[in-house]
């Protein structure tokens, strides 16, 4: 077991996670009050990472990180070393990665708000920003729950653009998944078994908790 | 409405109610002014909302049909739909002008709105929900006034409540104290009383009542119910398919209902202003007459169902024509009681119905009949006949 890999991973998943709560609100809240009539593109595109195969969003960008792109350019006059193969380099592809993971259960829980309440809200005085921080998040709890835990678990077992952006450095960009790979290049079963474990392990944990703040309680029942 | 004339509810907490009023006593000489034009669609089709009118303080029944527009229109007045054009002023301030492209958002119209399903926040507790549009006061301003207002709606005990726990009749007082609080310029009520049960209903009406008589709002209620026109009206507008088919003060509107629109709706053809001239406890009954004025000279007298009234006091007698009978000699041997001698003024057919126009000592009872009875009666023009009205077919409405 490679713990060193396990910690930068759940390290990531964490950053990640908790700025996709961050991006995410604003695009949900966006795509779930604009009335905007080429919406439906933002919305194709922020779904893209869930059916593009991570080589080829990797790949991509690790182009725009690179010294060639603007992006890398800026980012090296500034810390003097290129943003592909860091720490840093990985968040952002895990960041695009994610998106959907996160805005889409945020998005889904905002929708299903009662439009009523937002009009009660409106006719109480309240612009539509507080009417969402009082009224629409605080009854988007489940949906921030999924978000963020969906978006950590997906966060933990990436691979493809791990790969892709951040390379293998120890330390740096080596993840568990690609940890688990390189033991099983070495035949290093054992321990790779052992790691996979934990992942698996860890995954049914995160999903349980989806699926438990989701839980409808009983509403009709035979005892009743 | 069978109001229940003095509801019989828990004493009203008076020194509550007053220093809940008395926070705001600064009357508001407020109207709402409308003038809008909108398209909009029901389950029927499409139609033009296309109204006029001008409400001043005090109650205005908007009365129709589900579907007629009255919703849309509210929609509209609230600021959570935009009409195709026209204006609309609250208090003298224009609040939307299509001429002038003004539209003031929702928010900043200062204008509360209950909806029939009251969406209270089910996250808050019935005191949160009251106090929620008191933003801008300070945290301890907006206690003190909220809880003032929990109990002016006797409904402080329920204040840790979520709206889950509580009833509907007290779902919709918090409702009614959230919208309330906040003092708004105008007040748009959409079917609030529709889920209640009628004690419930008139002691909410009573609450309500008595807040405006401080407050001089103007209360737009949406409502298809025609006994609660009679109940809490001071003017009433009639919709139906987007149009004002009728405006005016409410026994002048549903009492005359030569509208099919509005007779239909109240379901009264015969509405009467009545005296109580005598309570019979014991039988369960009182007697009525039928006009305002004690001395009114051979002024028709009716028995009537029992209500919490005294004597002297006014009322409102609804009665269907189709519970009327017509005899062509005096009846005996009836259990009817109420037997009134009268001549047919008119007489007109209606597809299969007849309908006679009988004038009974001044006082002029619609009354329904089939076309074999009219023929096997031979009734017509001039022809004496009785009419015999049912105890229980007499509807006693509040004033």
């Amino acid at each position: 077991m490679n713990w060193e890999a396990f910690w930068l991973t759940v390290r990531l998943a964490a950053i990640v996670s908790t700025l996709l709560i961050a991006i995410g609100i604003p695009i949900a809240y966006w795509l779930t009050y604009s009335r905007w009539r080429w919406k439906f593109l933002v919305e194709a595109a922020v779904a893209l990472p869930i059916v593009l195969p991570p080589t080829v969003l990797g790949f991509y960008v690790l182009v725009a990180l690179g010294s060639r792109s603007p992006l890398g350019r800026w980012w090296e006059s500034l810390t003097g070393h290129t943003l592909a193969f860091t720490f840093e380099g990985l968040v952002i592809g895990s960041l695009l990665y994610g998106l959907p993971f996160a805005v889409q259960p945020f998005a889904a829980s905002f929708g299903a708000v009662d439009p009523k309440l937002l009009h009660a809200s409106a006719s109480l005085g309240h612009s539509p920003v507080q009417t969402f921080r009082r009224i629409v998040l605080p009854l988007s709890k489940a949906g921030l729950v999924t978000g963020f835990a969906l978006s950590f678990a997906h966060t933990l077992g990436e691979f493809g653009v791990v790969l892709m952006v951040g390379g293998n450095i120890p330390g740096v960009t080596r993840t568990i998944s690609i940890d688990i790979y390189d033991q099983v290049q070495t035949a290093n079963y054992s321990s790779a078994n052992q790691t996979a474990l934990v992942l698996l392990v860890i995954s049914f944990l995160v999903l349980s908790i989806v699926y438990g703040v989701n839980r409808r309680p009983w509403v009709v029942g035979p005892w009743r | 409405m069978e109001v229940k004339l003095t509801p019989k509810t828990a004493p009203a907490p008076q020194t509550a109610l007053q220093a809940a009023l008395q926070t705001t006593a600064q009357p508001i000489s407020a109207d709402v002014e409308v003038r809008i034009r909108k398209r909009f669609t029901n389950p029927e089709g499409s139609f033009n909302l296309n109204v006029h009118f001008r409400a001043l303080a005090g109650f205005t029944i908007l009365f129709g049909a589900s579907g007629a527009g009255k919703t849309t229109l509210l929609d509209c007045i609230a600021g959570l739909s935009d009409p195709d054009e026209g204006r609309i002023a609250v208090g003298g301030e224009d609040l939307y002008d299509s001429e002038k492209k003004l539209n003031v958002a929702a928010w900043k119209r200062r204008i509360g709105y209950v909806h029939q399903e009251l969406a209270l926040f089910p996250h808050l507790t019935a005191e949160q929900n009251v106090a929620y549009g008191l933003r801008t006061l300070s945290a301890t301003e907006r206690q003190t006034r909220s809880r003032e207002m929990l109990e002016a709606f006797r409904i402080a005990h329920l204040r840790d409540r979520r709206p889950t726990q509580i009833s509907g009749g007290e779902r919709q007082r918090v409702a009614l104290a959230r919208a309330l609080v906040t003092e708004p310029r105008a007040l748009l009520l959409d079917e609030p009383l529709a889920a209640l049960d009628r004690p419930t209903k008139s002691s909410l009406v009573g609450d309500l009542r008595r807040w405006n008589q401080h407050h001089r709002v103007p209360i737009l209620f949406v409502t298809h119910n025609g006994e609660e026109v009679f109940a809490l009206g001071d003017e009433v507008i009639v919709l139906d398919a987007g149009i004002i088919v009728a405006q005016g003060q409410p026994h002048e509107v549903m009492r005359a209902p030569r509208l099919e629109t509005v007779a239909h709706l109240s379901g009264f053809e015969n509405i009467f202003d009545a005296t109580v001239l005598a309570l019979h406890e014991d039988r369960g009954t009182m007697t009525c007459q039928l006009g305002t004025c004690q001395l009114e000279n051979g002024a028709v007298e009716l028995e009537t169902p029992l209500v919490r009234a005294e004597v002297g006091s006014h009322l409102r007698v609804g009665v269907r024509a189709g519970d009327l009978l017509l005899a062509t000699e005096h009846p005996r041997g009836l259990s009817a009681r109420n037997v009134l001698p009268g001549t047919i003024r008119q007489l007109e057919q209606r597809d299969v119905i007849v309908s006679a126009m009988v004038d009974c000592g001044g006082t002029e009872f619609e009354v329904h009949l089939t076309l074999a009875a009219r023929d096997a009666l031979q009734l017509g023009p001039g022809k004496g006949v009785w009419v015999v009205v049912k105890t229980h077919s007499c509807h006693l409405m509040g004033m």
